[in-house]
């Protein structure tokens, strides 16, 4: 908010009651802007307070298709977080969301660095080609999901065709405990290197060239260059990216239920995918909300984690 | 370092990029093969589409036309009810002060982040009371959750770049809020407005958490979760999965063609404003 417009004040002759119009001028001043912002407001209410506040609620209640019939939700107090946190299930899915979140962060972030130092040279259809690397991001993620599933089949995949052209055998991608994990983080940073690239590209463009000229004149170049120059000037971006990259991998749904549904024997269920198991096939809503109320306590830290990384950057 | 050199050292660097890009879409470019190589079994797909047949998509026509009907009506739908909400809420946190504006900005930050699951859990107890669920109206409101905080925060970041003369001048005219609102802001924010609509768009097309949740039968059901349903189980026949999954990425690809200035400003804006 950098300017400031309360409006010009109304232009009133001096006398009797003209203080009280101007008061009231002013209100209806105040009136008119917030005017502006009702319909934003009530909406994020609507739809963001309401939801966390009710997801609260509900995990404390005993909320079941039943409920839907009676209309009757027992408080149940901790009981669904009990349930939750000593099942054999919740070791694993926190296990797998850790792994697949640290997995997912470290390859989209070195291979969307690799791409957006490589792309900062200047080189002919070089932007071109860069905008087209966006297409992984914006492609409808199931639809990226579908063809994943079909490379990764084990018995007529092309991942598996060009292994076992090399002489390694096929691999089950999806249906063995041991590998699907990595299967679906593998598809993970595919969708995920485009974002790196394009945030981490835009802060490398922030770099003034002449730290680099004048580097080059101390001898500081190639990897040199890149260790002190590019890397403490980038840091303010890299924090971003990361957070953010947790913060959104934390809620990756479609990729896993479009893949393995979670399979095979949980190696794939993440608190995300085990809150809906809970909530929409087994009905049992006050477990599910339990699971997701975790879930936002383990986004909101890195959310305000964010907010002062980035009020950090915005403010260098 | 003379001439020659440097050009054969970019020529290489394009080379390289090729290669690169080549290798990110190549599961872009196996969609579009095999959705062309028809409705077989699932014997190995072949590397080129040697025999291109139109079988997949018409299978997959057949199968999806409502769908996509759905989610045109859905994203559509989202971006009127995010740019209405959106547009001037940016408007009055470019140019108004007033007391908690900032706690709302924080909010909207905040609300970016918050997990789908969290929303689609309590919206469908909500829609079901309701009587949302299975209903356009219903999907078009969950999906601005997607478009709405960031249209605010990126048509906002802009609208503090109009110079203030601009509706002081209007306002001095006699003009109310609205109409300088209407009559000067809008226009003079059209780029702005275009990035915050497509996006809202591809977000609210690309969507699958709501569709998944606040829909239960076939009436109304979202391209995404048509394409979901041919995931589920053991896929005989790849061909229409593959045409499905080519037809819900036209507008992504169209959109990326065409508007391309619009989407790198948001794909930035989004993150470090």
């Amino acid at each position: 908010m950098t300017t400031t417009l309360a409006g010009p004040a109304p232009v009133v002759a001096p006398g009797p009651g003209a203080a009280r119009r101007r008061s009231r001028a002013r209100l209806r001043e105040r009136t008119a802007q917030w005017l502006f912002l009702v319909p934003a407001i009530a909406y994020v209410f609507v739809f963001f307070g309401y939801p966390i506040v009710k997801n609260l609620v509900m995990g404390s209640q005993d909320y079941t298709v039943r409920t839907f019939v009676s209309g009757e939700a027992p408080w149940v107090g901790l009981d669904n977080y009990a349930e939750v946190v000593t099942s054999s299930l919740f070791r694993t899915t926190v296990l797998n969301t850790a792994l697949f979140t640290v997995g997912s962060i470290v390859g989209q972030f070195v291979i969307g660095l690799l791409f957006a130092l490589f792309f900062k040279r200047r080189f002919p259809l070089g932007n071109v080609l860069r905008s087209l690397l966006l297409l992984p991001w914006l492609l409808p993620m199931i639809a990226g999901t579908a063809v994943w599933k079909w490379i990764l089949d084990q018995d007529g995949g092309v991942l598996n065709e060009a292994l076992g052209s090399i002489g390694i055998a096929p691999v089950h991608w999806l249906t063995s405990p041991d590998v699907a994990l990595i299967a679906v983080v593998m598809v993970n940073v595919w969708v995920g290197i485009p974002f790196n690239m394009t945030l981490l590209y835009s802060g490398l463009q922030n770099i003034p060239d002449e730290l680099y000229e004048a580097g080059a004149l101390d001898g500081a170049t190639g990897a040199k260059a890149f260790w002190h120059i590019t890397w403490p000037n980038l840091r303010p971006v890299v924090s971003v990216v990361l957070v953010l990259g947790v913060i959104y991998t934390l809620k990756v749904l479609d990729i896993i239920l479009g893949l393995t549904g979670g399979g095979p024997a949980n190696a794939t269920q993440t608190l995300a995918t085990d809150s809906y198991r809970r909530s929409f096939q087994e009905f049992s809503f006050g477990t599910g909300a339990a699971v997701s109320n975790i879930l936002i306590v383990v986004s909101l830290v890195f959310a305000v984690v964010y907010l002062r990384v980035n009020k950090r950057a915005v403010d260098e | 370092m003379n001439q020659t050199t440097t050009d054969a050292r970019k020529l290489r660097y394009t080379i390289v990029g090729i290669v690169l890009l080549a290798f990110m879409l190549f599961p872009v470019y196996w969609m579009v093969n095999v959705s062309l190589q028809g409705g077989g079994t699932a014997a190995n797909s072949s590397f080129f589409p040697t025999s291109v047949t139109f079988d997949g998509y018409q299978r997959a026509w057949e199968d999806q036309t409502g769908n996509l009907v759905t989610s045109m009506i859905v994203a559509l739908g989202a971006v009127l009810v995010s740019l209405a909400i959106a547009t001037p809420a940016a408007y009055a946190l470019s140019r108004f002060r007033l007391r908690g504006m900032g706690i709302f900005l924080f909010v909207l930050l905040l609300a970016q982040m918050i997990p789908g699951i969290v929303i689609a859990n309590s919206l469908y107890t909500l829609f079901n009371d309701l009587g949302l669920l299975n209903t356009y109206v219903g999907l078009i409101l969950a999906n601005a959750t997607h478009g709405i905080p960031f249209a605010i925060l990126i048509m906002s970041a802009f609208m503090r770049s109009i110079p203030p003369a601009l509706t002081e001048a209007a306002r001095v005219d006699g003009a109310g809020h609205f109409r300088a609102f209407w009559s000067i802001i809008v226009p003079v924010s059209k780029n702005s407005l275009i990035t915050a609509g497509l996006f809202s768009f591809l977000f609210a097309w690309s969507d699958f958490m709501f569709g998944l949740t606040l829909t239960t039968g076939a009436d109304i059901k979202p391209i995404t979760l048509g394409i979901y349903d041919y995931l589920q189980g053991n896929v005989q026949s790849w061909g229409p999965v593959m045409a499905s999954a080519v037809i819900s990425s036209i507008p992504a690809i169209v959109l990326l063609v065409l508007a391309q200035r619009y989407i790198a400003a948001g794909a930035l804006g989004g993150a470090v404003k």
